[in-house]
């Protein structure tokens, strides 16, 4: 191997941070405009709710896929996106319970109150939701360097319980064709199977 | 409103002045909504006269055709209008059998030609949480039933949806049991309110509404509403209905709709009227209780949701 690795020119990181950026706000962007032309279909209250929904959810697995994509690939800078698409994530979902309440519901917080107490799928979107808001808040640098590392790798284990809340609650609300949310919970579980081989893997590296 | 029974009528019943009058009102409150020229046009249309119907605004002929629950085609909302296009509705051909002494297979054109059609604007609440206010063109079932004459022991009416996996893409996967199949007791399926839709908007039935045939029942939710029915069997048992026979603690055989009885996965109490932005409340029966709440006086509807 000849000599060191090149740092990567600061021009090339900006403009990879910039379509990671695009890419998270594209979502968002197409409802906005879909929604702004009238084109969310005959019940765009329902739609608007479901796609942040969805789109939060994939965002969460692609966060997950970040680690793994990293080892895998060898590119271990890709680490440096997590948080971004984590926050987005966050945010997406954020909206998604946002225009639940505040759209659909219209701010009727006796029958929110009800819904999360009779509604399964509810209490469960609901409970992923506020197990998020610990993460999206300890985000920063400050928050890692203040709570030191371990601990704080240990406080975003959280969202191995997470997205499975998350997917549980969309397959809770699916009335007959659950390939959908089961895709994403085998996505899950792939994700999930490749650490706790890694894990292995590592444990037997260290063996003498 | 006075539900005229079809033996009732005379031609006199046509030109009577004081259904006149009533008639030009609710002419006057729909006219914004476009039906009239639907109704004029003698080529594409039917032809028929008004019934029984809500004074309410009927919602957007886009919304009625692009925004469907027809698994046949697709599970998405949108997937019927989509994939609807290959779906041949003619010729057409509904057995009518069972527990009858004149069973009989009788084809479209003569069920459109040989009934007298009225357009009945009804409301449609989906067990989802969504309704429409919708311009059906159709017939009394019980008119239907009546024709092949059933004996005592018709208790129950059975219906079944066309099996066509090569036009209808949705029953290459086995969502639901196919193919589709709806009941009702017999005094449900004889009420005059029930109806054998074969229109809307003044047109035939689109194939995303479930051409050429179907049934609508307004007091109950959407699914009970079979789309494209080949079949219909007088039974003397309670017949199996697809969305009971995959989840029956969800989807009960009466199906009719009652803000009092959740959903287990949601509540029932409100609705989305398509094309309004807030929730309103959702009446017992779709509002329909006034006629057809004595067919279930007694019965416990907690019971037989």
């Amino acid at each position: 191997m000849a000599g060191a690795k090149k740092r990567p020119s600061k021009t090339r990181d900006n403009l990879v941070y910039a379509l990671v950026w695009a890419a998270c706000f594209a979502p968002i962007v197409w409802l906005a405009w879909k929604g702004f032309n009238g084109d969310l279909g005959a019940n765009p209250i329902e739609k608007l709710i479901r796609q942040l929904g969805v789109w939060g959810l994939r965002l969460l697995l692609v966060g997950l896929a970040i680690t793994p994509a990293a080892r895998i690939l060898k590119m271990p800078r890709l680490v440096r996106f997590r948080r971004t698409i984590g926050l987005f994530a966050f945010s997406y979902i954020l909206l998604h319970l946002a225009s639940y309440i505040g759209v659909d519901l219209f701010f009727d917080w006796g029958q929110l109150w009800k819904d999360i107490l009779k509604r399964p799928f509810i209490t469960l979107g609901m409970l992923g939701f506020v197990l998020l808001i610990p993460l999206a808040v300890t985000s920063t640098n400050g928050w890692v360097i203040r709570m030191g590392r371990a601990v704080w790798s240990r406080l975003h284990r959280l969202i191995y319980l997470i997205v499975p809340l998350g997917v549980v609650h969309y397959y809770l609300l699916v009335k007959a064709d659950h390939r959908p949310p089961l895709i994403y919970g085998a996505v899950f579980v792939l994700l999930m199977a490749w650490r706790v081989w890694e894990a292995r893997r590592q444990a037997a590296s260290r063996q003498p | 409103m006075l539900i005229r029974h079809a033996a009732d009528l005379t031609d006199n019943d046509v030109t009577d002045q004081g259904l006149y009058l009533k008639r030009r009102t609710l002419m006057a409150g729909l006219a914004g909504a476009g039906l009239f020229g639907a109704a004029s046009e003698a080529q594409a249309g039917l032809s028929f006269t008004k019934g029984f119907s809500t004074q309410e605004k009927a919602t957007s002929k886009e919304d009625i055709t692009t925004y469907n629950n027809f698994y046949e085609f697709g599970v998405d909302k949108g997937d019927p209008a989509e994939n609807s296009g290959k779906f041949k509705p003619r010729p057409w051909t509904v057995r009518i059998d069972g527990a009858c002494e004149a069973p009989r297979t009788v084809g479209i054109e003569d069920l459109i030609g040989g009934n007298k059609l009225e357009e009945r604007i009804y409301r449609m609440r989906c067990v989802e949480g969504w309704s429409m206010v919708i311009p059906w063109v159709g017939f009394p079932l019980k008119d239907l039933i009546a024709s092949v004459k059933p004996t005592s022991k018709a208790k129950y009416v059975a219906f079944e949806t066309v099996m066509r996996p090569s036009e209808m893409p949705g029953q290459g996967w086995n969502t639901l049991d196919w193919p589709y199949r709806e009941g009702l007791r017999i005094d449900e399926a004889m009420h005059p309110l029930t109806l054998m839709a074969v229109g809307l908007y003044g047109d035939v039935l689109p194939n995303q509404n479930g051409a050429p045939l179907r049934l609508v029942v307004p007091w109950k939710y959407g699914f009970k509403g079979i789309k494209s029915i080949v079949r219909i069997s007088l039974m003397e048992k309670q017949p199996v209905t697809s969305w009971n026979k995959l989840a029956a603690r969800e989807y009960g055989f009466f199906a009719n709709v009652n803000p009092a009885v959740d959903h287990p996965r949601w509540s029932q109490a409100s609705e989305r009227r398509i094309g309004e932005f807030r929730r309103r409340e959702t009446l017992p029966f779709n509002g329909y209780g006034e006629w057809v709440g004595d067919l279930y006086r007694g019965m416990d509807l907690k019971r037989f949701y």
